[in-house]
């Protein structure tokens, strides 16, 4: 195996966690008094994460589209199990389910236009035909509502991150063959939107003052907010040259709007939260809640990345 | 040949409660570790048996014994082989008439062999999700065996996921929560109170998300 840049990055993401780890350790050490269990159990969390990712990654691009169906299917179904559901309705989210092998296998295909098609038409078209089936009327809006905006959020939006793999993206400082141009890509997304939400949260942490939206979110920040922004963007510059196809202005642009659309997916899904009356969507990763707390943000960086790049290098 | 038969089928159940629907358990450590116990749970699905059975360890898979309907899990002959092999099932006798002097007999069995009997003191799997009021048979086991204890078990998503009269299973997220232990009140009244209190204080645990 030959050492590619982008397992470079792959060592540098895990040379971070160590040294988060470290800090954390030497947190829990020096304030033996106050609980850092969930801080603890976050940073245990993150390594399990890292290591399902970094495996999907070495072993092979079926088996990474694998992992974002699996995400997608753990997401949707928390979805559902939180949302008001309609007994009449069981076999229409049997139906949605199915949605997700048939997402992905476009993705799989390399299938463009059917990847781009299947939910927002012909599962959006589908859906309410066989919901109707029931003639069970009272509900029915808010039903197919719900169930459709779940499938766009769990399943379309995060397939748009798999996708990348097999993206053929062309252009300066393209790395190889396409397999790997994507996967760059993708590891770009995917840290750069995850990265963002610990920069955001320690800003805060450290100088948030100003409220952006209270009644939604009342930990969000402007000073969090735009200290993570810079730091994600200064981040993307400085990486984009070992995984992706961007020059500088590119890589910022790129660095910015995840900071950016990050914030927008994980505020939009604590307004989910606080309608449904829940604090965690889950319980799936100790520490964090469940996976749509952990992918709220990439619901919205993954199709707006994914649509940056292909227009400006395909 | 049937108790590898029995792993494998309870491998595959694990994998399927895991994977496709997905268990949230609260306080897993107070599950019995070792028998003679008695776990009491709601019922609302098929999968209520499969899931009880799942939250123990493997190795305590043959300690393990759903006590059920003799009309409903003995009316074929490979319902009947299935539900005596491979579930380890305790038929009970539901209608009077066809009752022997004790009915829990059996019971009482497996509790001097150190089993863990799994019991649903409704009956009957019922309206999915809705709790009914709970038969005695419960309190004469618990009166006979004072010192086995009773751990009440709420669940809630398995009646969403296959309720009583489908077979599509649809995945939900499912919400455990196991209660502390009752230990015997000195009388059958007292006793059933205790245990339909505790399934009321577990039952509003958690605000679950509207199904009807």
């Amino acid at each position: 195996m030959t050492l590619l840049p982008i397992h470079m990055a792959i060592a540098g993401i895990w040379g971070l966690l160590i040294v988060a780890s470290l800090i954390v350790f030497a947190l829990t050490r020096r304030q033996p008094a106050t609980d850092h269990s969930e801080l603890v159990q976050r940073t245990t969390s993150w390594w399990a994460m890292i290591a399902v990712f970094t495996a999907a990654f070495l072993l092979s691009r079926t088996f990474s589209i694998v992992i974002f169906a699996l995400v997608s299917f753990l997401a949707f179904k928390e979805y559902l199990s939180m949302i008001p559901t309609r007994r009449a309705d069981r076999r229409v989210l049997f139906f949605a389910y199915l949605a997700i092998p048939v997402q992905y296998y476009w993705v799989g295909a390399e299938w463009y236009g059917m990847f781009a098609v299947f939910i927002p038409v012909y599962m959006f078209l589908f859906l309410p035909f066989v919901m109707l089936l029931s003639q069970q009327t009272e509900g029915f809006l808010k039903a197919v509502g719900t169930l459709n905006w779940g499938l766009m959020l769990c399943v379309f939006s995060i397939s748009h991150a798999a996708f990348l793999l097999v993206l053929p993206v062309d252009g300066p400082g393209s790395i190889g063959g396409t397999a790997a141009s994507g996967a760059g890509l993708l590891l770009f997304l995917v840290f750069l939107t995850q990265f963002n939400d610990v920069a955001q949260y320690t800003w805060g942490k450290l100088f948030g003052k100003t409220k952006i939206v209270p009644q939604v979110s009342p930990k969000k920040t402007w000073e969090g907010f735009l200290g993570g922004m810079l730091t994600t963007t200064v981040l993307a510059v400085l990486v984009a040259p070992l995984v992706t196809p961007f020059d500088a202005l590119h890589a910022g642009l790129a660095g910015a709007m995840i900071a950016g659309a990050g914030f927008i997916g994980d505020v939009t899904v604590s307004a989910v939260k606080r309608d449904l009356g829940v604090k965690d969507t889950g319980a799936l990763i100790p520490g964090h809640g469940g996976i749509m707390d952990r992918i709220d943000s990439l619901t919205f960086t993954a199709p707006l990345f994914f649509h940056f790049t292909r227009y400006l290098y395909t | 040949m049937t108790r590898a038969l029995q792993l494998l089928f309870f491998i595959l159940v694990r994998i399927v409660v895991t994977f496709v629907l997905g268990l949230n358990v609260r306080r897993r450590e107070l599950l019995p570790t070792s028998g003679p116990a008695i776990l009491v749970a709601n019922h609302n699905s098929h999968l209520d048996t499969m899931v009880m059975m799942s939250l123990l360890p493997l190795k305590q898979l043959s300690t393990l014994r759903p006590v059920a309907a003799a009309d409903y899990f003995l009316k074929t002959r490979a319902m009947a082989w299935f539900s005596l092999n491979i579930l380890r099932i305790i038929p009970i006798e539901r209608n009077r008439g066809a009752r022997r002097a004790d009915p829990l007999a059996a019971c009482h069995e497996a509790l001097r062999n150190g089993e863990i009997l799994i019991l649903f003191p409704e009956g009957s799997r019922g309206a999915p999700e809705e709790m009914t009021a709970l038969k005695k048979g419960i309190a004469h086991l618990a009166e006979k065996n004072p010192s086995v204890p009773v751990i009440p078990v709420f669940t809630h998503g398995l009646g969403k996921s296959l309720p009583k009269g489908s077979f599509l299973l649809v995945p939900f997220f499912c919400d455990i929560f196991v209660g502390k232990p009752i230990s015997w009140p000195g009388a059958r009244d007292t006793f059933m109170a205790t245990l339909t209190a505790r399934f009321a204080a577990l039952s509003t645990e958690k605000d679950f998300a509207p199904w009807e």
